[in-house]
């Protein structure tokens, strides 16, 4: 029987599994709307904005095992995914992105909402497609999710035309699919992976640095296993928190622009650098001389060639799945009994150790002011490190990823490559329905909450009790602070003036919500907003901070990793290795 | 260090997939010299022919960054061991008094051919390498040429070194 382009699609989205997808109708996708309305076997969910549906889709599968599916109409509707698309290009999420084309005979002559999307999104799709005949639909889709869900994950857009939506064909689903040019690489070479074990055995100082490839790659099992097998320092960045539990004694923090002092000196210091799913970038490791110019040798262990030898060469590059490569060496760990010198790890564990107890991440507490990093420390406390926290760009989020210790993969969600404001609360409610029984908190600022604060009322639609804690300062924080340190506290365009009753709003959307000015409140009001009470209600908290806090340490732009701001508490502390440890060779 | 340098690539016979290349060098700041392209005896391919330059790491990072996308099936370096590479000039010359004989003279010694002639032009079609093509240009008084239209080169390995799926 022959069926329509639609139903082809509503077919292929149930094949795939599909539970939720995120979208806005519009005049090239009423078709599609229409064969939507005649079935039940997944659930729409009616954003208030196109990029909302990107970011929810995105984080739908960010916190689950998932592909995201989001679906826009064409013209403004393709355009306003654009930013979501970007930002899960940049860290590597697997979503399909369906966009509404004007019909293929129109395509061209400037039609009423007509963009061209295929061209585009083209820099910031794993692939895209505009299908153009209706009897390539189902296997493009097929297509589609094979390429955003293998090798190094990432977005896809399939541009339908309307009359495509329409046409008739004879629906088959391809059960499998290949495709000669894309092969995405699953172990890696055996000899890479001796090589790589020799070289650690024989490391005095090693350190392994895991990213989000560790978390897309399902393989924090296998960090763990690796860190406790070889008994060394593991460190993780923003992307890869949660690889390894935030409390696992091995944990040095994260590293980078506002790593801690331990996990920023042990990257610089090290002899023998792990890389897993990591790809070296300006935030994590600066300038890339500088951080060689203490002598390393480098195993890089990713899915992707092209993230090898990027920004700094390295010794021993093992491309393939980090799982499967993570697991094969510790196998050949196991057989070969090979292992870093005890003696020489005690050393550098000393050192390590020395350099973990000032505490780079103290602040100065107040019972005045609200100090931000108090409040995502009692976040912790109250939800137990159990929360799936999203967030939004900005200072908060580094506060959330230095003081809410992850515990395990997928629970952390954030922009980190694009850095996009206004990610933080549709994220939450794309994770609160990927995970219905968990307890969601969105932490943002008064700045990017505003970016989609819209979305509220999505939330009310779909009974998502996610919890948001904005980190009100009035200011652009991380702007602010930037125009302190560097533009001689000229605060342009950075104070957020003519702020709305935060409270009012939440309630105007039908939620509950609470002002906290008082340090005491904090944890009284977090504990209520996680209360049963409110178990099934959103709760839009707006804590009122200090308006001066600043994120530290701080590596600044063209700086290295050893040349932090430090908080005031360890102003002009040495950011080199003590004086027992100077056999370190080389150290500038 | 910033070596010219010839790839070539077989890729998918598919509308868009051009678009993607250049896009990709453009986004990414890297050098197109000159680019060929035209689908192969399998029409389902196409074949690709690129000159730019880099260093080293520079060129590394185009070859994966060419490998990552979806419709380039192989991509080889030409440069990394023997090649031929050929690249086809027309150029239309002013072909007037004694002018008329130095053009047949000069196309003759360059193993060109006059394929277009009429009362004041000759047009000369020359392959070569491109050096051959910009000798021939340097050649002549720079008066005499009218307009000149260059393929970019293409490029294929020596003997048994064959890019094919």
């Amino acid at each position: 029987m022959e069926i329509s382009g639609s139903e082809i699609l509503v077919r292929c989205l149930q094949e795939e599994g599909v539970e939720f997808v995120f979208g806005y109708p519009g005049g090239a996708v009423l078709e599609i709307y229409d064969a939507i309305f005649r079935q039940t076997a997944f659930k729409h969910v009616l954003v208030r904005h196109e990029q909302a549906a990107v970011h929810a889709a995105d984080a739908y599968s960010r916190s689950s095992d998932k592909v995201g599916v989001a679906l826009v109409t064409s013209g403004p509707g393709a355009t306003n995914a654009l930013t979501g698309i970007a930002t899960a290009y940049m860290d590597s999420i697997p979503l399909v992105v369906i966009s509404g084309q004007v019909g293929t005979s129109a395509i061209g002559l400037d039609a009423f909402q007509e963009v061209d999307m295929v061209g585009c999104s083209r820099p910031i799709v794993k692939h895209n497609f505009l299908v153009k005949d209706v009897r390539d639909l189902a296997e493009t889709i097929k297509k589609a999710f094979y390429i955003a869900s293998t090798g190094r994950p990432g977005p896809v857009v399939i541009d339908i035309p309307k009359d495509v939506s329409i046409l008739k064909t004879e629906y088959k689903y391809p059960e499998s699919v290949t495709i000669r040019s894309y092969s995405p690489p699953t172990k890696g070479h055996p000899g890479q992976i001796k090589k790589a074990i020799q070289l650690i055995a024989e490391g005095k100082r090693p350190f392994l640095y895991v990213g989000g490839g560790a978390i897309q790659g399902r393989a924090a099992k296998e960090v763990t296993e690796l860190a406790t097998i070889l008994g060394i320092p593991v460190t993780n960045t923003l992307m890869g928190l949660g690889a390894i539990d935030g409390t696992h004694p091995s944990f040095v923090g994260m590293l980078g622009m506002h790593g801690t002092y331990e996990a920023n000196l042990a990257m610089q210091y090290c002899d023998v650098l792990i890389a897993v799913g990591a790809r070296f970038d300006d935030r994590v490791i600066s300038v890339p001389n500088h951080f060689l110019s203490n002598p390393k040798k480098i195993i890089h262990i990713d899915v992707d060639p092209s993230s090898i030898a990027k920004r700094v060469k390295v010794d021993i590059p093992i491309v393939g799945d980090v799982k499967h490569v993570l697991t094969d060496m510790i196998a050949h760990l196991r057989e070969s009994g090979l292992r870093p010198n005890p003696a020489a790890l005690d050393a550098w564990w000393n050192q390590v150790n020395e350099w973990r107890k000032p505490n780079s991440l103290l602040y100065t507490p107040s019972t005045e002011v609200i100090k931000p990093q108090h409040v995502i420390q009692t976040l912790w406390d109250v939800t137990g490190g159990n929360a799936i926290v999203t967030s939004d760009v900005g200072q908060h989020q580094m506060w959330a990823a230095q003081y809410y210790k992850f515990r395990r993969p997928k629970q952390w969600i954030n922009s980190g490559g694009l850095g996009t404001m206004g990610f933080g609360l549709p994220a939450a409610m794309g994770a609160q329905l990927a995970n219905p029984d968990a307890q969601v908190a969105c932490v943002t600022g008064e700045g990017s909450i505003q970016m989609n604060i819209q979305e509220l009322s999505t939330c009310k639609q779909y009974h998502t009790p996610v919890k948001v804690l904005s980190l009100n300062n009035r200011y652009l924080g991380m702007v602010r602070q930037w125009q302190e340190f560097f533009y001689g506290t000229r605060y342009s365009e950075s104070y957020m003036d003519a702020l709305p009753d935060f409270v009012k709003v939440a309630e105007a959307y039908g939620h509950v919500g609470f002002k906290v000015e008082n340090p005491a409140d904090v944890e009284p009001v977090l504990k209520e907003a996680f209360s049963a009470k409110l178990k099934e209600r959103l709760v839009f908290i707006d804590f009122r901070t200090d308006q001066t806090e600043n994120v530290f340490p701080m590596v600044q732009n063209g700086r290295g990793l050893n040349q932090m701001d430090l908080p005031p508490h360890m102003a002009g502390m040495q950011q080199s290795p003590f004086e027992n440890n100077r056999d370190y060779g080389n150290l500038s | 260090m910033n070596m010219r340098h010839i790839l070539s690539i077989l890729i998918e016979n598919e509308a868009g997939a051009l678009s993607r290349v250049t896009g990709l060098f453009s986004a990414r700041g890297y050098n197109i010299d000159s680019l060929t392209v035209q689908t192969t005896e399998d029409p389902t391919l196409s074949r690709m022919t690129i000159v730019t330059h880099g260093s080293d790491e520079v060129i590394e990072q185009i070859t994966k960054q060419l490998n990552k996308l979806i419709e380039v099936v192989k991509v080889i370096d030409l440069n990394e061991s023997d090649h031929i590479e050929r690249e086809l000039m027309l150029i239309k010359v002013r072909a007037t008094g004694k002018d008329r004989e130095e053009m047949k003279r000069m196309a003759d010694i360059f193993r060109g051919r006059i394929i277009d002639v009429t009362e004041k032009t000759y047009t000369i079609e020359l392959t070569g390498p491109g050096e051959k093509l910009d000798a021939f240009i340097k050649g002549l008084d720079s008066t005499v040429i009218l307009e000149t239209v260059r393929t970019g080169a293409s490029g294929i390995g020596r003997g048994e070194r064959i890019l094919k799926i």
